[in-house]
């Protein structure tokens, strides 16, 4: 099962390693990795996708509990959640192909964000899925370059991951 | 305020901890604190031969006192050295804390001399760890450092120290810190007593229940409410290799170890049981076995331990408490007392019939060899006798390290150090030192074997420096046993680089040359004799070199992938 973790850890040299580490030394897969400070600029907010069965999950959880440095975190994925990642795609536009790429661009809402002769570099945000979609629906052009930020995410209503 | 420099106020910050002695070898960049050290004599530093049996020797120190073990390197090799040492105690659960000198800070991340990068190479096996950017910050980082090496499930701690923030030229305003709050850091302090009623309600039910208990209980001060606890209950108890002398181990209601050189009646115990109470213990692949699928089918397991990371991690808790062994067990022991549901008393009658049955196995019993040879649990069974069970023992890794651990009947916790989570060879020696310093009156015994003694045989000479009368006891089998015994049961007696009967040292020449005394044992007949004499002499490190059996397995072993049910017994009875 695919997880979202949210964790909240101490702005601190060391700490994102320690939390990194923590997934090579124990041999659990990181899938993506965002992390940037909250508005206390004491405090990070790490948000992590990885896959495991639920003994996975859980003992991911619990080592990560155990640095530190980590103050909180939540399983987005056990509750209803708002998903997204960023994506930065260039993509070769000429001939056909332009019109083409705009089509498609425009049916996953991205916007072009740069443009040269031969090319589009497209802006999209959604979630992991919708951004591999749009990788595929672009499958019949030619991608020169990706650049995915990893996911982010929120639980949604009430429920707010904060000291 | 007082102002102080950077070396001087870490020195200080340790003897307000309460720090009395530290285990250290100098370097370029733990010069300026080397300097602080001599300008003081308020806190001990103890020179050893390598910096990895400066952690051997605070690890032995913390376990047998139970305060952290502090240790102090220089930077680069200093550091890498001592890495060993505090894996040893990262598995153990060991509280240490660890300083290491490093290059100056504008020098960092350029390759500079002696550079390593101590925080990146300790990550994995450390609790947490500090890099100290500035002087000011060394009192609060080491308030800091000793709260999280001490507290939760304790472990190494390791602060990073540039050498230009211990510069002498400059000073700071000095305060320690009364109090310290790590608000991301905040360890369980009770366990949840619903969770607690739920497993007592379990136990008064039990037909057949087992007390499972760990190292955990012997490092939370838990050893007398566990006795406590099996005494109300009249439950059996076994206690894991880290857990012995945390349960009197002469007592009737103790079984043994278990696992993988456990006794029988303790392994067939915990296989047939309905209730399995365990405390502060992890459920390791040395005690389950490896195949967990096989691991006591018919139990329920009730866990305490104060590391959720360790409940359900292997085996899975039907009852999982989390929380520190000591309030954990006492609000247990209330609500015993206060149950109004009473332990079926024929049916736990009936479960003991069937463990003492167990029990005429005698697993352990010693046939002695042919001729006048020493058998290895002879010795141990020697050192037993010649100081009335009441030693500190630490030990090696190896056949002789299961010896001892079976034959040598811990009535009291902190009495047996050894490294089992890590099984670090080279580790009693230097341990036995950290026990003799903070008992200098107490009769500290190091059993080991030839291959082990030799990792870090330098330390004889701290021995010497600072006349420490530790016996080493010396399992001589001339061959790395346990690998030998290995591979004589798996490898089709293949003894690829284990043995080395060529080139040992004479071992009694050898402590000499250190100025020690040194005796060897060759003679089954004389074994007891002299080690009554090498014992008598308490104010001495006697090296008793004991020539063993060579050809001597430890039993009871735990057959490869099987139940805890499945064993060899001997090198021809298996269950
Ligand atoms: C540092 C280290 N290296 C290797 C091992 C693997 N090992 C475990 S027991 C053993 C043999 C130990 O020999 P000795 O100290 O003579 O003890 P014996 O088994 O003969 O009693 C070895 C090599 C280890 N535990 N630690
Ligand atoms: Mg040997």
């Amino acid at each position: 099962m695919r997880r979202i973790v949210s964790v909240l850890m101490e702005n601190q040299p060391g700490a994102l390693s320690r939390v990194v580490g923590l997934f090579s030394q124990r041999n659990y897969n990181i899938n993506s990795l965002t992390v940037a400070p909250t508005e206390d600029p004491t405090l990070s907010r790490l948000t992590l996708t990885t896959v495991g069965d639920d003994r996975k999950i859980e003992q991911i959880i619990k080592h990560l509990n155990k640095v530190v440095d980590v103050a909180k975190l939540v399983d987005l994925t056990e509750g209803s959640h708002i998903e997204r990642e960023l994506m930065l795609i260039k993509v070769k536009a000429t001939g056909a192909q332009r019109a083409e790429v705009k089509r498609i661009c425009d049916i996953f809402r991205g916007d072009v964000v740069d443009v040269s002769p031969t090319m589009y570099t497209i802006q999209l945000t959604g979630t992991s899925e919708k951004l591999d979609g749009f990788i595929q629906a672009l499958a019949g052009t030619t991608i020169l370059e990706v650049a995915r930020t990893g996911v982010s995410g929120i639980a949604r209503g009430e429920k707010i991951l904060t000291l | 305020m007082e102002k102080l420099s950077g070396g001087d106020m870490l020195i200080r910050a340790l003897h307000d901890e309460g720090v009395e002695i530290i285990f250290g070898y100098p370097g370029g960049a733990a010069l300026h604190i080397y300097d602080a050290i001599f300008n003081q004599d308020k806190v001990d530093h103890v020179l050893v031969r390598h910096e990895q049996a400066a952690t051997h020797a605070a690890d032995g120190y913390a376990r047998a006192t139970g305060k952290p073990g502090v240790v102090l390197v220089t930077s680069g090799p200093g550091a890498t050295n001592a890495i060993t040492g505090i894996a040893t105690a990262f598995m153990d659960s060991i509280p240490m804390v660890v300083i290491s000198g490093q290059v100056t800070r504008d020098a960092i991340g350029s390759d500079a001399f002696q550079e390593t990068d101590m925080i990146g190479v300790s990550r994995p096996v450390v609790k947490h760890s500090f890099m100290v950017q500035k002087a000011e910050d060394i009192p609060g980082i080491v308030k800091q450092a000793f709260h999280i090496a001490v507290t939760g499930r304790p472990g190494p701690v390791v602060i990073d120290i540039p050498k230009d923030v211990t510069d002498p030229g400059e000073k700071y305003p000095y305060e320690y810190p009364e109090t310290i709050k790590i608000r991301s850091y905040n360890p369980p302090t009770k366990g949840h007593s619903g969770q607690i009623k739920k497993a007592v309600e379990i136990l008064m039910n039990a037909r057949k229940p087992v007390i499972y208990s760990g190292g955990g209980v012997i490092q939370g001060e838990g050893a007398t409410l566990l006795t406590e606890l099996a005494k109300t209950l009249e439950f059996p108890v076994t206690n894991t290799l880290m857990g012995l002398g945390a349960y009197p181990a002469t007592d009737k209601q103790f079984l043994g170890m278990l696992g993988m050189h456990g006794t029988y009646e303790a392994n067939m115990a915990m296989h047939e049981s309905d209730v399995i109470l365990a405390i502060g213990a992890r459920f390791d692949d040395r005690v389950t076995n490896s195949d967990v699928s096989k691991f006591c089918p018919d139990a329920t397991i009730l866990h305490i331990d104060i590391d959720p990371a360790s409940i359900s991690k292997t085996v899975t808790a039907h009852v999982p408490i989390v929380g520190p062994v000591e309030p954990v067990l006492k609000e247990m022991i209330d609500q015993v007392k206060a149950s109004n549901q009473k332990v079926d008393k024929e049916a736990l009658d009936a479960w003991w019939q069937k463990i003492d049955h167990w029990r005429e196995r005698q697993c352990l019993a010693v046939t002695p060899a042919e001729g006048d040879i020493i058998k290895p649990q002879e010795a141990v069974q020697a050192l037993y006798e010649a100081t009335n069970g009441q030693a500190y023992i630490t030990s090696d890794v190896g056949q002789h390290q299961m010896f001892a651990a079976q034959y040598y009947h811990f009535d009291l916790p902190r009495r047996w150090i050894n490294s089992g989570g890590l099984g670090t060879m080279g580790f009693g020696l230097p341990a036995a030192m950290g026990v003799q310093l903070a008992f200098p009156d107490a009769t500290v015994a190091c059993v080991t074997g030839e291959g082990s003694i030799q990792m870090n045989i330098q330390e004889l000479a701290t021995c010497k420096q600072c006349a420490l009368p530790i016996k080493i006891l010396n399992l001589n089998n001339e061959a790395l046993g346990m690998v030998k015994q290995w591979q004589d049961m798996q490898y089709g007696g293949r003894h690829s680089a284990s043995t080395y009967a060529d080139s040992l040292p004479d071992f009694v020449a050898l402590a000499e040359s250190y100025g020690h005394t040194g005796i060897r044992i060759e003679k089954r007949s004389e074994l007891q004799e002299k080690m009554n004499v090498a014992m008598a002499m308490k104010d001495k490190l006697v090296f008793i070199d004991v020539a063993v059996d060579q050809n001597e397995h430890v039993y009871p072993m735990a057959i490869k992938g099987g139940a805890m049910s499945e064993m060899f017994l001997s090198k021809t009875e298996r269950t």
